[in-house]
């Protein structure tokens, strides 16, 4: 028995939950998920077939894997494959398209491409290899930065100096901002990210509610979590309430972990960054400070900046913003697989097209699911 | 974004000044920083992330909500004749009304 | 000068990989790129009917008899591991294979490619191991081969073995023979040697250590075939886990199943382990069990006989094929709504996100 999890993965209250939201809902409703482990639950345990008919899920872009600029991809491949540097990775970076190869196949010709469940364990590797260059690939949403800001805290004050950082963090807020601010936006009630806000506390999330009159709901990631997140949603819709409430309370805390967030600012700070598939986004990355130049890979590694040919076929940013499903695309299934994809989210295991396809391709309807 | 999973810490120790713990997953035992959580003591449950301990479990919180999440459950399977997939449309005010209206349903969706 | 997004309205898309020109690891998996590799290079190169089958192993007939015969590689790391070592596997693997075809095994060959500089002790371990694997089994080892290699370019110790079985008489079994209808047997726990080497090489330690299941079938297979009742194909799902195997099953028969989520036996520490690293038990590997699919008929008789063998004590029906018009392998789940078991492209990859 996993305590605080399997709990949550109850059958019975998750119909109890699921009767509640039928019971409510007297309107069509279109609710947002950020996170991409959201999504995930949601597909795998098919949630989306237990909603009521006029209440509509669509899928944010919380997928950092899926938003990494196609550049720092390029740049995390080239670094592999120069001999005498390793290149050390979460596991699902490996298969994400570069615009000629990915890390994978970057492997396959020679690179040293290693992959570790934590950033300590690169500094691990870093310390076994004192002769070789050992770069991690620090990649994620503000959940994962404190981690990967204590890799290279650690590394410095250490003095490991064959250790850098080649950094792609991206923040939620900025990005949930831009797309409830967009023309298109149909999105009525957002479940915020629940591991985010255990670490950032949901305050910024309660200036996004105010800016646009519209109800969050922090959420776990268990099923009975994301049914109850729901159920507060439909409650707060059908009030005509616009608050932000906290259902991951076992996890998340108003103010958020503050131990965490400081050692973030020490060895970040905030930056632009492009998000793949959406563009530049002000004030909504993270890099690292001027005082860690020296771990920082971007800094280290000069590299030639390579264009990409863009497929109009893909449509990631659509779906990335909750416009579209994949099964919307023409390309879904067809032309783009996990074995040849054409854009991220179909190669991330958290990315939609991804979920879609493994969890949900024999339910896929075709055409338009809106207007 | 974000597989962090709860686990029990059974000890604790300091190197280096920074904190980590041995934390048992459901029988599974790993080493995991608890720099971030010093207010989390041996017996205590943390979520954790990429090896990192983001947050301390609330027992309390957790056992409260839970409580009427679990009513809710037990009253489903009274009532209930069969799998709630409801189908309810949005404009049957009506549709799919269970029994137990009001108090069985927890505070936090209800109001 | 960037680009600001002020909507999010502009699109852009990685143009599409070229299909690999060279091998990766992937390819080895076991998944669909396994399967890539098997239909683009192997099978236009050695076409013949039997090898089209594409069973665990070849049934030819040899004057009169039914042989089965099959081969195997094996390249695990680290070669010793809780439950077994790469001798023990080598083993167990081949007489598996063999005993998926209804065959029983007579005689294995084994092949050893050594690194040089493996030290003797070692090598002496995994051949007493592979020695007392196939005295339990009643198979001889009749004939080897060795290499040995530069430094460098094997991990240390790999083996290639081959097996020769005879095929019982009245027994069909393959992988294009699932019909709808057919009840689907699992004879135990998921995932349990794919996390017990994984945890082994990771240094994850559990309460109680997992073991591989590493074990030799052929046993539990006389006993099912005893029963009389009507079996359509065995497997044993070893890469890619129990999903590639069905998957695979589903392709070759051209049919749908659908299994059950609550009737899977998965280990509670080997479930946690797969939690903490974001792999699914469903893809992976497995030394030590076995798929049978049956007709509905037999179905109680061939659990019973299954849960009275030592190693079948968790065997449970996890689903069945429902019709034609595959292949598609799907699951019900606690919730009652239905998901898609995919075939894995390559590698399972631990994930964070």
């Amino acid at each position: 028995m996993m305590k605080y999890l399997d709990e949550y993965r109850d059958e019975r209250i998750a119909r109890a939950l699921v009767r509640e939201i039928g019971r409510r809902i007297t309107r069509p409703w279109v609710l947002m998920e950020v996170c991409g482990g959201q999504t995930h639950t949601l597909m795998r345990y098919g949630i989306d077939d237990l909603m009521p008919r006029g209440l509509e899920l669509v899928h944010g872009p919380g997928c950092p894997v899926c938003v990494t600029a196609l550049e720092t991809i390029d740049k995390a491949i080239a670094i592999a494959s120069r001999p005498g540097t390793i290149l050390v990775s979460y596991g699902d970076m490996l298969r994400v398209p570069g615009s000629r190869s990915d890390l994978f196949r970057t492997k396959a010709s020679g690179g040293d491409v290693r992959i570790v469940y934590s950033p300590l364990e690169a500094l691990k590797i870093a310390r076994a290899k004192p002769g070789e260059r050992v770069v991690f690939f620090g990649v994620g949403f503000e959940t994962t930065a404190p981690a990967n800001a204590m890799a290279v805290w650690q590394a410095k004050r250490e003095g490991i100096e064959n250790f850098s950082m080649l950094a792609s963090h991206v923040l939620v807020p900025p990005a949930m901002r831009l797309l409830l601010g967009s023309r298109s936006n149909r999105v009525q009630g957002l479940i915020a990210p629940g591991h985010v806000c255990t670490v950032t506390g949901y305050e910024e999330y309660e200036k996004l509610s105010a800016d646009f009159h519209i109800p969050i709901v922090v959420g776990g990631f268990e099923p009975v979590d994301l049914l109850e997140a729901i159920a507060m949603l439909v409650a707060q819709l059908e009030d005509g309430r616009a608050e932000v409430e906290n259902q991951y309370c076992r996890s998340v805390r108003y103010e958020g972990n503050e131990r965490a967030r400081r050692i973030v600012g020490e060895v970040f700070e905030v930056c632009d960054q492009k998000w793949r598939g959406i563009g530049m986004i002000a004030q909504s990355g993270l890099r690292l400070r001027e005082e860690f130049r020296a771990y920082d890979a971007h800094c280290i590694f000069k590299l030639d900046a390579m264009t990409a040919d863009e497929s109009p076929e893909c449509i990631s940013a659509l779906i990335l913003q909750g416009l579209r499903k994949p099964t919307d695309c023409t390309a879904f299934a067809a032309r783009c697989t996990p074995e040849n994809p054409l854009g991220a989210p179909m190669v991330s295991a958290e990315g939609a097209c991804a979920a879609y396809y493994h969890y949900r391709r024999h339910t896929a309807r075709a055409g338009s699911t809106h207007d | 974004m974000c597989l962090a999973v709860p686990g029990q810490i059974l000890d604790a120790t300091e190197r280096d000044h920074v904190r980590y713990g041995r934390v048992n997953f459901g029988g599974v035992v790993r080493e995991v920083c608890l720099d971030f959580v010093p207010e989390a003591l041996v017996g205590d449950y943390v979520v954790v992330h990429v090896g990192f301990a983001i947050s301390r479990v609330d027992a309390a919180e957790a056992s409260r909500t839970y409580e009427l999440l679990k009513e809710m459950g037990l009253l489903e399977g009274e009532f209930a004749s069969e799998p709630s997939e409801s189908e309810a449309s949005p404009l049957e005010t009506e549709a799919g009304r269970s029994e137990n209206d009001g108090d069985e349903i927890p505070r936090r969706i209800s109001r | 000068m960037t680009e600001y997004a002020k909507t999010a309205e502009g699109f852009s898309c990685p143009a599409p990989l070229p299909s690999t020109d060279r091998v990766l690891l992937g390819h080895g998996s076991g998944g669909k790129l396994s399967a890539e590799l098997i239909r683009e290079i192997f099978l236009p190169a050695f076409s013949n009917p039997v090898l089209e089958r594409l069973d665990d192993q070849a049934i030819v007939d040899v004057g009169g008899s039914r042989l089965a015969f099959t081969t195997d590689s094996f390249v695990v790391k680290p070669l010793f591991f809780p439950g077994g070592d790469i001798g023990s596997l080598a083993v167990h693997g081949t007489i598996n294979d063999l005993a998926m075809g209804g065959a029983r095994p007579l005689v294995m060959s084994a092949a050893f490619i050594i690194e040089e500089g493996l030290p003797m002790q070692t090598l002496r371990q995994v051949v007493n191991s592979l020695r007392r694997a196939a005295d339990r089994a009643g198979v001889s080892i009749v004939t080897g081969d060795t290499k040995v290699v530069e430094k460098g370019s094997a991990d240390g110790l790999f083996i290639n073995t081959s097996g020769i079985g005879r095929v019982r008489q009245g027994v069909a079994l393959s992988a294009d023979r699932a019909e709808p209808g057919d009840t689907i047997l699992l004879s135990g726990s998921l995932g349990d040697h794919g996390i017990a080497i994984l945890a082994h090489r990771e240094g994850i330690e559990f309460e109680t250590t997992i073991e591989s299941d590493s074990a030799p079938l052929d046993s539990m297979v006389e006993a099912l075939l005893d029963t009389g009742a009507a079996f359509h194909c065995f497997r044993d799902p070893t890469r890619g886990g129990l999903s590639s195997t069905l998957n695979e099953i589903a392709a070759q028969s051209g049919v749908q199943i659908e299994l059950d989520d609550r009737t899977i036996p998965v280990r509670e520490q080997v479930r946690a382990a797969c939690e903490m690293l974001g792999l699914d038990p469903l893809y992976v590997a497995n030394e030590g069990k076995m798929v049978a699919f049956v007709e509905a008929s037999g179905a109680e008789r061939a659990l019973r006989a299954m849960r009275d063998h030592p190693l079948g004590h968790e065997a449970h029906i996890i689903g069945t094929v429902t019709r034609r018009d595959g292949p598609l392998v799907t699951l019900r789940t606690a919730f009652g709504t239905t998901r898609v078991v995919d075939m894995l492209a390559g590698d399972q990859l631990p994930r964070i996100c």
